[in-house]
Parts: C-alpha cells; structure tokens; sequence
C-alpha cells in the first residue's frame, strides 16, 4: 500500500516534470514565434497550397460524374479554339485597359486639386466621393442595371431624350454596355483610388517644392517632376490592384445583366466564364484551365508593368 | 497637405493680382467638386426617390430621379418593417449579414494579429519565407481558388455552414500585412522590458503590445467587416438554405425578371445602406488609415 502511493508520487512528479518540460519549451523565445505563425500556415497549406495544386492537376483532366480522364493539354488547346472564352479575354483585357485609363489620370487629378490650398470643404469631398465604395455591388448593380433599362423611363434614356435622341438599349450593344460597366467602375473606385493618391501626396517632403520654387519651376514642371516621380511607389500599387480587379471583374457584369448571361456574351469575363464551367455547368477541369489561364496573364501584365516602372530595378541598386 | 505644388507661393502676391486669380481658381475648383459630388451622389439620391414609390413603377417605367414630391410615401419601408412575409425575410438576411460579419471580424483579427505579432517581433528561420507566402498570396486572385476551394469546402462537409463562409479567409494576407505594417513601427524594446518583469512570451503579446495595437485593430476592423458586410460571391456559393442568406444573396434572389419584389429590393438596399454610413460618418478617420497602409511605402 505504501509502495504503492510512493510509485504514484513518483510517477505524478515525473509527468509534472515533463508538463514542466512541455511548457518551459512552449514558453521559449525560440518556439513562440512558431506558435503565433501556426494558424497561418495551417491556413496556408489548407485553404490555398491544397485548392492551388487541386487545380493545377484539374486542368489537366477531364472531370465528368462517371469519371475522370487525364486529357494532358487537352482542356488548354480546346481553350484557346473556344470562341466564347476568347471573346471572356477579350472583355476582361478591354474593360482593364479602360479602368486603368478612367481610374489613374482623373483620380490623381482630383487628388493633386484637393492636396493643394484652392478647394475649401476638403473633407467633404473627399468623403463623398468614398461613399460609393461602401455600396455593395448587388446594391449598385441594381440602381444601375434599373438606370440603364431600355424602358423609356431610365435615367439615361430621359438624358436621351433630352438631347432629342429616342430611346436605346442600353445592355444589348457593346459601346453602351461598357459605358455602363465603366460607369459603375468609375463610381465606385474613383473615391478610392484618389485616397490613395491622396496620403501618396502627403507623405511627399514639402521642401522639394521648395527648392523647385526657388529654381523657378513652373506648377506643370513642378507636377511632372516632383509630384509624379514622389509619388511612384503608390503609383504602382495602385496599377497593380488596378489589373487583377480589372481583369478578375465579375460581379459588376453578374448584376448588371441580372445573371450570368448577357446577349452575344458581350458581358462575359474570364471569371464569369470560368463560373459558368465550373458552377453552372459543373466542368471542374474545363474552369481550372480557365483559371489558370487567367493567372497567366494576370501575372504576365503586371510583370510587365513593374519591369517598364523600374520597380526592380532599384531594388537592386 | 503641406506637399501641394500650388500652395508654395510666394505669400506676398496674395493681394496682388496674384490674390484675385488666386480667388478665381479657389471658386471654380470648389465648384468643380461640388459638381462632381452632385453627380457621384445621383444614383443613391436616385435610388432614395425610387424607394418612395411602388417597386412596379421602377420595374416598367426604368429607374430615374423622381421629383414629384406630391406622390412620395413611406409605404416601401412601412411594408419592410411591418412584420409580414417579406418583412420578416428581410429582417432574417439582416441578422444574418450582422452575425456573419462580426463572427468574420473577430476571428480574422485575432489571428491575424497573432500572426503578425510572430513575424514582426521576432527572429526565426521562417520569418522571411512566411513573410514572403504572405505577398505572394496576394497575388492570386480569390477568383481563380474559388473552384477548388468550393469543392473542398464540400469534402469537409461544411457546405451550408458559417464555418464554411469564414475559415478560408480567416488568416488574410492583407490583415497580416497591414498589422505587420503597424508593429514594425513599434519600440521592440518593450518586449525585452517585459521579460524582465517576468512575463511570458504569450503575457507580452496580450498585456503589453496589444493595447498600443488598438489603432490598428480600429482600422481593420472597420475594413473588414464593411467586406464582410457587402461580400457576395463566395456566401453565395456556400449558403444553399434561404434561411442562412445574408443581405446581398437575399436581395440579389429578389431581382426577378418579373418584377414582384421591388417594393422589399429598393426599399431593402436603401434601409441596408444606413449602418454602412452611420459606421463610415463615427469612424471615417479609420477608413483611410486602413485603406491606405500598403500604399504609401509599397
């Protein structure tokens, strides 16, 4: 009986020493790092390296619910014979363009006016123009998918009309319709992206325009050779969110056309395609190709745009 | 605000000639905003006269600015609120959008705010790996995981759960990095100082640091629960059963081709809007910070 209670000492001593042991470790400097990063890379292995590699190998396999075959390039090849998806890269690359035309120059224009001492009400500019962003797209989708209606009574159709012009239809023509997806862009992303620009333009050093005074600088030289090289890093951020929200636009186009469907597809976009695959029609391999390929010349374009900006190149130096 | 190009001259014109083009310039670019604030606010004041009036009207006739004070009635909103079908639909997606979004940004902070705490205050091997996965997530857009995600979401039988909705986003890159953004301009040395006092690694994190995090916590909360708030595609996704939808499902479903529930959808956006601006009026000085971390040091 003794021996007994002494054996059971010993052995809660000892697996007091190793729960010591265990939290002595857990508390180290050297382990606490790795237990706050932990969540991330659960997460990180979980919910992006998993789904990444699963489509990787999808796009390389045709998956029908009586099975899957290996197709190699198949799904790649037929892609690129696909007149609708390449009509959905076509979409995506033009309304891209078009929103990094509309959304740079003019949000920087607004901003440089409200960075200077000329606009009174500042603040109350700048948080009206923010406001749109707040909308969500269902919200603004719908005021505008019902402002663009054909009927004679929208918004636009009575501006129309105004000018004396009879009614059209908005959605159904490809100028109109992008004039429609820009307009919404352009509502909501002009508020941002001048934010942006604006706390760009506050963190440039106030004694450059100095010396540039000094040195008789005009305000156009002083803008394009003070402002616009200052304010390069936050340039850049804003071209490279600018391309993948460009290209990977969906919902703007789910909501404008009330669905993923548009006539003559003039609404459709990489991202609505690849949901149309992969959702609608249940052709997993088919939309991971579709994906991937969206990756690509995701990854591409701003590759491009941070060689010709110099981006690396003054890492370097 | 110091940095204006246009603002460095010389004080002495200002009664000059210079002082009156100077005046010229201040009305016609004040003017200019106000402008262009008139015709940015247009499709919500559009949108609030189209409330006022039967949803049918905007569905036959087209929406557009109505004027016409003398035929305005609360009627939309009288029906939202009245406790009948679409009523008691509306105010179910509401709490819905209320719970998903707080439950989002409670975890998403936590753990973010972990992670960042992990790799800016310390010193590891992994650190610049693990910092550099966080950039490169980035750059891959949620669009092309959303397949594969959505089928393992379904292998591990959470379809149709908030689990589901939140969990893959619940350690997002941006959180990290903005946190990370914040820490790394805080004194390191207050960890050493707590480990002379005796705190463990895990008390400096929670007694110490976190509560000079707090500006941080504000802006990301600010910002993550008004993406929580308006997220759309992947809820959608994951949601099947009407009864756990949230606003933007529940009013996207209303949007019917023949028009029956547009009373509830115009009325509905309009009401969904109002704790949007009341957070965004109480705490706009967050909204910039959070937004604008990543952009200025790139």
């Amino acid at each position: 009986m003794v021996e007994h209670t002494s054996s059971f000492n010993v052995a809660k001593e000892t697996e007091m020493k190793k729960k010591n042991v265990f939290t002595r470790f857990l508390y180290s400097q050297k382990t606490a790092p790795y237990v706050f990063v932990l969540p991330f890379l659960l997460s990180f292995c979980i919910f992006w390296v998993y789904p990444f590699s699963s489509t990787i190998v999808m796009s390389f396999q045709d998956i029908e619910p009586t099975g899957t075959t290996w197709v190699k390039f198949g799904n790649y090849t037929k892609l690129l014979g696909d007149a609708v998806f390449l009509q959905a890269v076509r979409n995506s690359l033009l309304y891209m363009l078009l929103t990094l035309v509309l959304l740079i120059p003019f949000p920087l224009m607004f901003a440089v006016l409200l960075d200077s001492h000329l606009v009174k009400a500042k603040g109350f500019w700048k948080a009206l123009l923010y406001i749109p962003s707040l909308t969500s797209v269902v919200i603004s989708g719908t005021l505008f998918r019902m402002m663009f209606s054909e009927r004679e009574g929208s918004q636009f159709n009575i501006i129309l009309s105004m000018f004396g012009h009879e009614k059209i239809q908005w959605l159904k023509m490809y100028p109109t319709a992008y004039f429609a997806l820009l307009l919404i862009a352009c509502w909501r992303w002009t508020g941002v992206n001048m934010l942006y620009f604006i706390s760009g333009l506050k963190s440039i050093d106030a004694g450059l325009y100095e010396s540039a005074d000094i040195d008789g600088a005009t305000p156009w030289q002083k803008f394009i050779y003070v402002t616009i090289p200052m304010l390069r890093p936050t340039l850049i951020y804003v071209l490279t969110i600018s391309i993948y929200a460009g290209l990977a636009m969906f919902l703007e186009s789910f909501m404008l056309w009330g669905g993923n469907s548009s006539p003559y597809n003039i609404g459709t976009t990489i991202v609505g395609y690849l949901y149309r695959r992969g959702i609608e029609k249940n052709q997993m391999g088919y939309a991971s190709a579709v994906g991937l390929i969206l990756l690509f010349i995701a990854l591409a374009i701003n590759m491009v745009q941070l060689i010709l900006s110099g981006t690396f190149k003054k890492e370097e130096s | 605000m110091d940095a204006s190009f246009i603002k460095t001259k010389p004080v002495k014109t200002r009664n000059t000639i210079g002082g009156t083009k100077r005046k010229v310039l201040t009305v016609i670019s004040t003017g200019f905003f106000a402008v262009i604030s008139i015709l940015v606010a247009m499709p919500l004041i559009i949108g609030f006269t189209a409330s006022l009036r039967p949803g049918a009207e905007m569905m036959s006739q087209g929406l557009h600015l109505n004027t016409n004070v003398s035929m305005w009635n609360l009627d939309n909103y009288s029906a939202l609120l009245d406790g009948s079908e679409n009523s008691v639909k509306f105010f179910m997606w509401f709490k819905n959008s209320l719970v998903l979004t707080a439950l989002t940004v409670c975890l998403t902070l936590i753990f973010c705010y972990f992670i960042a705490y992990g790799l800016s205050m310390y010193d590891f091997k992994l650190k610049n790996v693990l910092f550099f996965i966080v950039i490169a997530t980035m750059m891959v857009p949620f669009e092309i995981l959303m397949l594969p995600l959505y089928q393992e979401i379904i292998g591990m039988g959470l379809i149709d759960t908030t689990a589901g909705v939140i969990l893959p986003g619940i350690c997002g890159a941006s959180t990290i990095f903005f946190f990370k953004q914040y820490m790394s301009s805080l004194p390191k040395e207050l960890l050493d100082a707590g480990r002379i006092d005796g705190a463990t690694e895990y008390g400096i994190c929670l007694k110490i640091m976190l509560p000079i995090t707090k500006p941080a916590f504000a802006a990301m909360a600010i910002l993550s629960s008004m993406g929580s708030w308006n997220n759309l595609l992947w809820p959608m996704l994951i949601y099947k059963d009407a009864s756990k939808f949230t606003l933007p499902i529940g009013l996207n479903t209303l949007l019917t081709p023949y028009g029956n529930n547009y009373d509830v959808l115009i009325a509905g956006s309009m009401f969904s809007l109002i704790p949007v601006f009341i957070v965004f009026i109480v705490f706009q000085k967050y909204f910039v910070d959070g937004m604008t971390a990543g952009a200025v040091k790139g």
